[in-house]
């Protein structure tokens, strides 16, 4: 981020935040496509375990993933409650099922922190950096490591 | 501009598949004028609208070629196979300088040696001329020598309505017959009804024409020229004394020829294929949606055979043919794809030092776009396979009584729903004891396996199994058939082999005509519901009815008139369930593959056979072992296409347990 060029509030980003468990989370907005409830997912075989199954979004096929698990925070039962991102990257149309979402928030890409390397795990590789707001850290997910299956063709 | 210089393109690959279309005409038959014409016509078009866009290689090359052509077109020089070849390569030359134009390369690319060939056609002409020797005077084909000037002519000309709906004005015709000589024109009022009769709708007018004039008869057809098909038109020859000099010429006998040879031109809009695409996925979806009403419409009380019925019914049909007609807009002829083959027909040839020609049949058969587009590859890899392994050399060819040049056939052909692909060589046949030692060697087979001839050649498609000792500049780079295969499997097609050895090898691929729909088996099992294309179905049973016995652990064998066939639990092998240990009310599927593997798969329930929309998970996923792609049923759930080819193989369902399908256990 070469942060000096940019003036202050001239470039602003738009994030989607959402919680896990205790922890707060936040997408770019341009990566959002929609949100929607919960539906019951048809189940993939020999798929990684985060992948819930695929689900119907007006035609067209998508597979969704538990966001908690894949962030090694724990399987998410998910009720009808529960609210599923649809995001949009790459050319790739994927689901993650969280449990609600909370926010939408301005903030400029300086603000930015690089996450210090604590948590290790599973986190650590999916987390692009962190923002600070109102005493709460947003981690920003990097939807390329955190989804493996975009764009490579390859899972883990 | 872009939007002009990209119709032109477009523009080129119809020129040059009626160059090359020209040119398989004039292989079959060197004095094809009217090949010779349409091949000089097309390269004269491409030379004009490059010249318009300033492709400058384009333009130098084409002229060339046109020069040549019309050596031929003239009769100056005379076309044998060494010319056909020639042109072959022109051809060949031409496709790529367009290619290149395409890309944006304007320059570079040229083939000195074939120009100054080409060159070298023109040339001898210019050299007869200057020499003046031996000259003979060409007769013109507009102008056709009669046998003698005839005296005069009696014409007999009957329009039809569609000559006056054409705008055409007998009048006018028989003005300009008056400046060929005297003439006496007599009009033929026998079929003009009387006035109570009313308007007559079709033309009731004919003229009987005396022509005193020594003129040709084609300057005689030339009046009437634009007319033709529109009229019935007699000429009759005749001398002074009024006698006939020949049997009358109709034009009806005239043209039967041209109208059989010749496919009325059909009408055609270009559409970008994004909508087209778009458009298919609205109907797909329509098709769900219609599928959904009908669900919904059983769970509430509607009078049987009374409105609402009929409606649904009506609703239902339209929908399946709006289905059937959407995609029938993407589907395209295999032409172009088989003329793209018989470039590599002849590439492969010259370098493996071999003769060959390529044979097509059934190249106007249709199939969906992306399949077509998607069979250049393993077409083209199986082609230079029949003419690097399957064609023997001329020598060979000779010893063993065949015609030196080896022939490879391509069809196409419709049946039963699907598109079938034939490639026959009339080689040398598969060498099975040399196909089984090589496999043997490298591990694929045992030492004692007993093997049928089919699946010995069968082997051929196996990963990593190349005949070739050599790594030749054609084939053998050890992922042969394998390849092919199993793009042609990703296609939903199959692909067998059949050869007698010394007489030939036929690779045979059947395709869906479309990759948007399939016919499937709707089954349940392990509380998913999954669907089973019917190509590779070939019986269902239930399994308390059926000879099933247990064979080691678990394991169950299906014991059938012509051998036993092992049985296993489909959502197992996709990893839902651990397999029962015992199969009661469970319904079995038998299953065939590509290889002529048979399997039983049981399942819990069998829904109903059904056309499924088929919906690709590579998009937005990936490829999952043993699942070909997956579909929304009626209630708007997703179920899981399996492909039974796969699952049939024991390393996938070997897969299965690896990937540690624990986790999915519900």
């Amino acid at each position: 981020m070469s942060s000096n060029a940019v003036a202050k509030g001239e470039h602003q980003l738009e994030i989607v935040s959402f919680s896990i468990g205790s922890q707060a989370f936040c997408l770019e907005i341009s990566h959002v496509l929609e949100i929607r409830g919960w539906t019951p997912t048809t189940v993939l075989p020999h798929a990684p375990d985060y992948v819930k199954g695929l689900m119907n979004l007006r035609g067209t096929v998508l597979p969704v993933v538990d966001l908690s698990l894949r962030l090694g925070l724990g399987v998410t039962e998910p009720s009808a409650r529960h609210v599923v991102i649809i995001v949009f990257t790459n050319g790739q149309t994927v689901g993650l099922l969280v449990e609600a979402v909370s926010d939408i928030l301005t903030v400029s890409p300086e603000e930015m922190m690089a996450a210090p390397d604590v948590s290790g795990g599973e986190l650590a590789g999916c987390i692009r950096g962190v923002f600070a707001r109102d005493d709460e850290l947003m981690r920003a997910i990097d939807l390329k490591t955190t989804l493996p299956f975009l764009a490579t063709g390859e899972a883990g | 501009m872009s939007a002009l210089l990209d119709g032109f393109f477009e523009e080129c690959g119809e020129l040059l598949e009626s160059v090359f279309e020209g040119l398989s005409a004039l292989e079959a038959d060197g004095g094809d004028q009217e090949a010779v014409n349409a091949v000089f016509r097309a390269v004269h078009s491409i030379k004009g609208g490059a010249g318009a866009f300033g492709l400058e290689a384009l333009v130098a090359f084409s002229h060339v070629l046109e020069n040549a052509l019309d050596a031929f077109r003239s009769g100056a020089a005379q076309i044998g196979s060494k010319e056909v070849q020639l042109l072959y390569e022109a051809g060949d030359h031409l496709s790529d300088l367009v290619e290149r134009a395409a890309r944006g390369q304007v320059s570079g690319g040229e083939m000195p040696d074939l120009h100054r060939a080409l060159e070298g056609i023109c040339g001898a002409v210019d050299q007869e001329e200057d020499a003046g020797l031996d000259f003979q005077p060409l007769t013109l084909d507009i102008l056709p020598l009669e046998p003698e000037p005839a005296a005069g002519f009696d014409i007999v000309f009957r329009p039809h309505a569609t000559l006056f709906e054409n705008g055409h004005e007998p009048a006018l015709m028989l003005r300009e017959l008056g400046e060929l000589g005297a003439i006496d024109v007599v009009a033929d009022l026998s079929a003009l009804p009387t006035l109570d009769a009313g308007l007559a709708k079709t033309p009731v007018l004919g003229w009987q024409i005396g022509l005193e004039s020594d003129c040709h008869r084609a300057q005689i057809a030339e009046v009437f020229e634009f007319a033709e098909g529109l009229c019935d038109l007699e000429i009759i020859a005749r001398d002074a004394e009024g006698l006939k000099v020949e049997d009358p010429v109709t034009q009806s006998d005239i043209d039967r020829p041209e109208v059989v040879e010749r496919a009325p031109a059909r009408e055609t809009i270009r559409v970008d294929l994004a909508r087209v695409d778009r458009l298919i996925n609205i109907v797909g979806e329509l098709v769900i949606s219609e599928a959904m009403l009908r669900q919904a419409m059983t769970e509430i009380p509607v009078a049987k055979y009374g409105p609402i019925e009929a409606a649904m019914g009506q609703f239902r049909q339209l929908s399946g043919q709006l289905q059937e007609s959407v995609l029938a807009i993407r589907a395209q002829p295999v032409k172009g794809l088989f003329q793209r083959m018989s470039r590599i027909v002849r590439e492969a040839a010259r370098e493996a030092g071999k003769e060959a020609r390529l044979v097509t049949h059934g190249s106007a058969t249709e199939v969906d776009r992306t399949v077509v587009e998607r069979l250049v590859d393993p077409l083209t890899h199986m082609i230079r396979n029949a003419v690097d392994h399957g064609l023997e050399d001329s020598d060979r060819r000779q010893a063993s009584g065949k015609a030196s040049t080896g022939t490879v056939t391509l069809s196409a052909v419709h049946r039963s729903g699907r598109v079938v692909i034939e490639l026959q060589d009339d080689g040398g046949g598969i060498d099975r004891e040399r196909v089984r030692q090589i496999a043997i060697d490298k591990g694929l087979v045992g030492e004692s396996d007993e093997l049928s001839d089919a699946e010995i050649d069968n082997l051929l498609f196996r990963p990593g199994f190349s005949t070739r000792s050599e790594v030749s500049n054609l084939s053998g780079r050890g992922v042969g058939m394998d390849v092919v295969k199993s793009e042609i499997q990703a296609l939903g097609g199959r692909v067998s082999i059949h050869s007698e050895f010394g007489v030939g090898t036929t690779v045979t691929i059947s395709l869906p005509l479309t990759l948007a729909v399939m016919e499937g088996m709707v089954v349940e099992t392990a509380g998913e519901i999954l669907v089973v294309p019917t190509t590779a179905l070939r019986e269902t049973f239930k399994a308390s009815n059926a000879p099933l016995h247990a064979l080691g652990a678990g394991g169950h064998v299906l014991n059938r008139r012509d051998g036993l066939v092992p049985v296993f639990d489909l959502g197992s092998a996709l990893g839902f369930r651990t397999a029962p240990g015992e199969y009661g009310d469970h319904s079995l599927l038998l299953v065939e593959t590509e290889a002529g593997r048979r399997v039983a798969f049981a399942v819990d329930r069998i829904r109903d056979q059904r056309e499924v929309v088929i919906k690709g998970l590579q998009q937005n996923y990936q490829e999952i072992p043993g699942v070909a792609a997956a579909t929304i049923l009626g209630d708007g759930r997703i179920a899981l296409i399996v492909d039974a080819d796969q699952l049939a193989e024991p390393a996938v369902r070997g897969g299965a347990e690896l990937y540690g399908g624990a986790g999915y256990v519900q």
